[in-house]
């Protein structure tokens, strides 16, 4: 058998990051937020202590996964398992539910005006 | 595709910790077309890459005839945000236009407020399929054709609208995905119809 090593971004790399697991938690919609309610603690998978340490300020799923060089599934995975130990809060998006629910017209002027301010 | 220049600080600067409401709109386009372009000249942050692998046997996405199917497909792309006001906070997505990507819109951009379809005049063919998934998701969009400096054909929107077999509702307009100010305008033209089409619903009892 070929050693590799272990921080190659490939499947067996995956697998042992997520313990095996391939289903991940559909609560975390890409820009779910993610906010820290403990600080790592010694002998925590690392990706954890990695995760808790960048949820220090709101941060979505998409930048967690970026930041760790993860893809999305894995990283939701590892979200669940924190939310589970009640080491993280998430801010779901209002309108992600379901792809037919469709954003007011309130929601939209706010976005009309951030965007105009930029 | 990242050539412009980045003028935007290197290191992650955290949202503001009242941020709570994350927001979608995803730029769809081929190859090359200017989507990271676009996504940088109006982000707050470098952009950013990440991806997503699809592990089921991929209907359709590789024809690997006798062989045992490819498991898993990954997708990649890149993202930026813009802050709108301390609670809210819009993520803009560039998502490569091709087949197999749209495996994956339901999971990564269920809840997007809309779609920019940024087209390249001299690889119109790249668009079609990207407008013929949109409407297929019912995901409301704007088309954008990205002008580079030397397009030689300088075809009207008009004739691009033709082409594109683009019907009357679906605004369309030119923009300079390099510059922010203009792509600060695609971003307007796609809410401002969103929001019209909200208004048009909410008057409808």
């Amino acid at each position: 058998m070929i050693r590799r090593p272990v921080d190659t971004g490939d499947p067996d790399r995956l697998y042992t990051v997520t313990g095996g697991r391939s289903r991940a938690d559909d609560a975390f919609d890409l820009v779910t937020l993610v906010v820290s309610e403990c600080a790592p603690t010694a002998g925590m998978q690392s990706e954890h202590a990695r995760i808790l340490d960048l949820c220090r300020h709101p941060t979505a799923v998409v930048e967690i996964a970026a930041e760790l060089k993860l893809p999305i599934t894995v990283v939701r995975i590892l979200l669940g398992d924190l939310l589970a130990m009640g080491n993280i809060t998430a801010r779901h998006p209002r309108a992600a539910q379901s792809v037919a629910s469709l954003p007011d017209s309130a929601l939209l002027q706010e976005v009309l005006h951030g965007l105009r301010r930029l | 595709m990242g050539s412009a220049v980045s003028e935007l600080p290197s290191r992650r600067t955290p949202l503001a910790d009242a941020a709570e409401t994350g927001l979608k709109i995803v730029i769809v386009g081929g190859f090359g077309v200017g989507k990271t372009t676009l996504v940088r000249s109006v982000s707050e942050i470098r952009p950013l890459n990440t991806e997503e692998v699809m592990t089921q046997a991929g209907v359709g996405v590789d024809e690997t005839h006798g062989v045992a199917a490819k498991t898993t497909t990954t997708v990649a792309f890149d993202f930026g945000r813009i802050s709108l006001n301390e609670r809210m906070v819009l993520y803009l997505f560039g998502a490569p236009g091709q087949e197999r990507f749209w495996f994956l819109w339901d999971r990564l951009f269920s809840g997007t407020l809309g779609a920019v379809v940024l087209v390249d005049t001299r690889r119109m063919d790249d668009s079609w399929y990207a407008i013929d998934r949109l409407e297929h998701h019912k995901t409301p969009f704007v088309v954008a054709v990205n002008r580079f400096d030397n397009d030689p054909s300088r075809y009207s929107l008009d004739e691009i609208r033709q082409a594109l077999a683009l019907p009357e509702h679906v605004p369309l307009i030119d923009c300079d995905a390099r510059v922010r100010s203009s792509g600060k305008d695609v971003l307007i033209t796609l809410v401002n119809h969103l929001y019209e089409q909200a208004m048009t619903r909410e008057m409808t009892p």
